[in-house]
């Protein structure tokens, strides 16, 4: 039997940690990046990478408390098996990134240090310094090149996925590829082919992604049948600062070591930040979720810097939004040893330095929480079944999805440090699942006929031909991406409203008939990245209109996807009795909401290039759905309402999330 | 933060002289805008040539932006529609180390450039440059290859049994993590080969009927006989450090006092004062050459 092959798209966590550990199961791995391992996106993850570990054991948490925390979060969107099985692996994820040479922040005793992180109680993020993403990126290139030494990895560094090959059982059999220096197209056969290429930043013109993060490969398999689930779902993340270029994120390690996010309550006090007194300071997150305070989960922290600025009028600055993020009454030692990434980076683009002065901070278009969908199997218990070749497979047979790329673990909004975790245990665990799913077929797809290869790589070269002769008279492909980014940003982040939904749908049809014809200035055959950005804008379309498509019709409030017209009732009544019926009501309409939403969007691309929505029931066995209010000053009523109401019913308790 | 400028020598032949000689001094010096002077190349071993753009002066603008704006508008002063300039990023917040170029003459990623300062330093006009000790792939592209070449080399990993549960890592002093920390942060981006008198290009051409093999083949002997640069030894530390690294420390001795080896470092100890993320290089020098000492020492005498 010849070895078995397999081909992944994106060479970052998820990516490498597919690649080390297929590599040791003796697959021959072929890499494909558009940039160089090593300077892949997971280098911008800053704060950390989430596990229950020995110190928050003892102090109560659990694996089920990570896995519970992780789907409260996500407003309980996600299916949960495969959610338990990421928190249950999570400490040995760790553990392994430890012994592999990752240089985690250390306790006097020498031990792995541990912050808190949104959306949790628990101290649970294990971190070095503020470039933790980077750090653990590294320690996987490492071991991505150690097995490229062995002969068993290639990597092909400057290379642009084009397609998938498929054979006539409808099978991912390998890729169709274009070398970006030389322009040269070319086929991979494989036996698996995984796509681990990150999220889609780039369809919001600015976000804090890397400018890799296009979204393109995601794009072109969904165009050759693959499905994309819950699409609408996009986290903007509370605290970034503009740039032309690009909105840089400082992370949120910043207040889980103990920074403070606040107004001036005079709007636009003109007084330094460090001359207003503690009294006429406004500390909103603290005051309205006194149990969590500047940890709140990221969409809440952004919805509310957005109420505080627009609604309430109190920006720091009239001519630009933004708020006071403070790190200002920190000990030096802790912000030179935990924090010195992200203080550099805000010093080196803003010129201030954030140990003495707030820093200004704004939220910004973060992570993809859809993604392809992909499958899981699951025993009756509701646990995971490791190794399956289901896992992440999606609904192209031989085509997995790994990482931020899926939509599988963070449902409708992801908690801080989870991303990490979720990209090397999707990565490592999918390594057994494709050598079930190859031993299991009974002529590999890599022994395809060569006409098959020949055939999809010719109907490229084509494409990549009829795009070269277009020439340079077309609408401007780099102005028509700012209009993509303007629409897409206006329409689909923080506040949704089916109007604007709705517009922006329109105008992105019309920008995407002019996409077809964008100029392509450059029409040389060497490293031609104007062609490659072209044909990579032409890509963004379909995934723009999949987001509109699904956050028009999600007719509710749900994690990241916020919708004044569906807004929850208030619970506003000063009487005691009225309060009461008002909280009772709030629980009708949480009920109807989830027999309604609680579903996955699903998507598939239909001949008409317009996506074609369903709708799947979500696997809430383990967790029961309850209110997600995180200790909402003034919602106990809520709460004790709902408990009221389960216990009636005598449904199985509810897991609180006590420390 | 910004290190005071310093200008490498141009040791480039192929440069054709000075462009854009048709502005004026009261355009260059217009407040709401500025040129941008971008030395090209279309492709490997090419004639360089000069090219200036115009660019309009917005706020929080870095070299990024500006190379963002040239692509947009890829029109030179003269009105000459061209191809986009050609240059190489990605995370625009100095973490992957992709952006390195020559700005004003200095080695530094693009994205950490802002315009505000390099028109307070040079008032109405910025200079961009690919680095020279890389062969040109395309305008500000470098080849880059070499370093990760030497990675490889001086075997820069963790040399684990396998990728299953065998409980965490060793525990580590905070004094080790620290020093460690400063090692890893090396995002290969070449700063210090560029600025370093001993680490000369190498440019090589694929002979008239010789396989992309033997090319490939050429080409790793002649990184394999040159100068591994500070990055790959600081690498060396970082790894010999490393309580499961330094299991193997002699294969990584072996190659440091080998063919291209911490030897050849001539102390110029400018490395240390281009690197972007503050990395202590010559520290790493120094040491690694103490242990190369140690290393050769124990060799002869078959310890």
């Amino acid at each position: 039997m010849p070895v078995p092959r397999v081909v992944i798209i994106g060479g970052g966590l998820a990516g490498s940690a597919a690649a080390m550990k297929l590599a040791e199961l003796e697959f021959d791995v072929s890499v494909v990046s558009l940039t160089p391992l090593k300077r892949s996106h997971s280098a911008c993850a800053q704060g950390g990478i989430n596990s229950v570990n020995d110190l928050t054991r003892q102090l109560g948490d659990s694996e089920w408390k990570h896995f519970d925390d992780t789907v409260y979060g996500g407003d309980f969107l996600q299916h949960q098996p495969p959610v338990k099985a990421m928190a249950d692996w999570a400490p040995r994820i760790i553990d392994l990134m430890d012994r592999l040479g990752v240089t985690f922040n250390r306790t006097p005793e020498g031990f792995r240090d541990q912050r808190r992180f949104g959306g949790t109680l628990y101290r649970r993020t294990a971190f070095a310094g503020a470039t933790t993403g980077q750090q653990l990126l590294y320690a996987l290139d490492e071991q991505v090149r150690r097995w490229e030494c062995a002969g068993r990895v290639k990597k092909y560094e400057s290379a642009d996925f084009l397609g998938l090959a498929l054979d006539d059982h409808g099978r991912a059999c390998g890729c169709v590829v274009q070398d970006i220096q030389s322009m040269e197209i070319f086929t991979l056969p494989a036996d698996a082919v995984i796509i681990a290429s990150g999220g889609c930043g780039a369809l919001f013109g600015r976000s804090t992604n890397s400018m890799a993060c296009l979204g393109s490969a995601v794009s072109r398999v969904f165009q050759q049948g693959a499905r994309y689930a819950n699409g609408e779902f996009i986290q903007v993340h509370p605290t970034a600062i503009p740039g032309a270029d690009k909105l840089r994120l400082i992370s949120e390690s910043a207040r889980g070591e103990g920074g403070r996010v606040w107004v001036p309550r005079r709007p636009q006090d003109p007084r330094r930040p460090q001359d207003i007194p503690e009294s006429e300071r406004y500390y909103f997150l603290e005051d309205r979720y006194p149990k969590y305070g500047n940890l709140v989960p990221r969409d809440i922290a952004t919805r509310e810097i957005f109420r505080i600025c627009i609604e309430d009028g109190l920006s720091v600055q009239a001519d630009r939004m933004c708020v006071y993020l403070d790190v200002t009454h920190l000990p030096r030692d802790v912000l030179d040893r935990k924090l010195a990434g992200i203080l550099e980076i805000y010093e080196k683009f803003q010129g201030a330095d954030p140990r003495t002065a707030p820093m200004k901070i704004f939220p910004a278009v973060h992570y993809t929480m859809g993604g392809l969908w992909c499958d899981y199997e699951r025993t009756n218990d509701g646990e995971l079944v490791v190794g399956s070749p289901r896992n992440q497979q999606t609904n192209i047979p031989g085509l997995y999805a790994i990482g931020e790329c899926d939509y599988q673990f963070h449902g409708a909004n992801r908690l801080g440090a989870n991303s990490l975790i979720a990209c090397i245990f999707s990565g490592v665990t999918v390594a057994p699942g494709i050598a079930a799913y190859v031993d299991a077929q009974q002529r590999r797809p890599a022994e395809t006929p060569a006409s098959v290869f020949e055939q999809s790589r010719r109907a490229h070269q084509e494409q990549y031909d009829r795009l070269i002769a277009r020439g340079g008279d077309g609408p401007n492909p780099y102005r028509l991406h700012q209009q993509l980014g303007a629409a897409m940003t206006r329409a689909a982040t923080v506040i949704r409203r089916n109007a604007e939904l709705d517009a922006a749908y329109q105008e992105v049809c019309a920008l995407e008939e002019q996409s077809q014809r964008a100029a392509v200035a450059d029409r040389s055959g060497w490293a031609n990245q104007n062609a490659v950005f072209v044909r990579a804008l032409a890509d963004m379309f379909p995934l723009a209109k999949t987001i509109l498509r699904g956050a028009r019709l999600r007719d509710e409030c749900r994690g990241a996807h916020y919708k004044p017209e569906f807004e929850m009732p208030a619970v506003d009544s000063n009487d005691p009795q009225q309060r009461k019926l008002q909280a009772e009501r709030w629980c009708d309409v949480f009920e109807e909401n989830n027999r309604r939403w609680l579903k996955t969007t699903v998507a598939s691309w239909s001949s008409e290039r317009q996506p074609e929505i369903c709708y799947e029931p979500v696997d809430t066995s383990l967790i029961p759905p309850r209110p997600r209010l995180y200790g909402l000053a003034g919602a106990d009523v809520i709460e004790q309402a709902w408990r009221t109401r389960q216990s009636r019913r005598e449904l199985q308790p509810l897991v609180h999330v006590e420390p | 933060m910004d290190r005071p400028s310093e200008r490498i020598e141009d040791t480039r032949s192929g440069s054709r002289g000075s462009p854009s000689g048709s502005m004026t001094s009261a355009e260059a010096n217009a407040a709401d805008s500025f040129l941008v002077r971008v030395l090209r190349q279309d492709g490997p071993g090419l004639t360089s040539y000069w090219e200036t753009h115009r660019v309009a002066r917005e706020p929080d603008m870095n070299c990024i932006s500006v190379l963002q704006k040239i692509a947009e508008r890829a029109e030179t002063i003269e009105g000459r529609r061209v191809a986009p300039v050609a240059w190489e990023c990605n995370c625009l917040e100095e973490v992957c180390g992709a952006c390195t170029m020559l700005i004003n003459g200095r080695v530094r990623q693009a994205c950490t450039a802002l315009v505000d300062r390099l028109l307070a330093d040079r008032p109405g006009e910025i200079e961009l440059r690919p680095m020279t000790k890389f062969p040109v792939i395309r305008d500000l592209v470098v080849d880059r290859s070499r370093v990760f070449a030497a990675l490889r080399k001086v075997k820069a990993w963790v040399p684990v049994d396998s990728y299953l549960d065998m409980g965490a890592g060793p525990r580590q002093s905070q004094e080790d993590q620290e020093l460690a920390y400063q090692y890893s942060k090396c995002m290969s981006c070449g700063c210090c080969l560029e600025a370093c008198p001993q680490f000369l290009k190498i440019e090589l051409v694929r002979g008239k009927g010789e396989s992309e093999t033997d090319f490939r083949r050429r080409l790793d002997e002649a990184n394999r006989q040159a100068f591994l640069g500070a990055h790959a030894i600081a690498q060396v530390e970082l790894f010999n450090l490393n309580p499961i690294g330094s299991m193997t420390a002699r294969q990584r001795l072996d190659v440091l006092t080998g063919e291209g080896g911490v030897q050849i470092c001539g102390k110029a100890q400018n490395c240390v004062k281009v690197c972007p993320k503050g990395i202590p290089l010559t520290t790493a020098i120094a040491r690694a050459n103490r242990a190369a000492v140690r290393h050769v020492v124990r060799k002869w005498f078959d310890l």
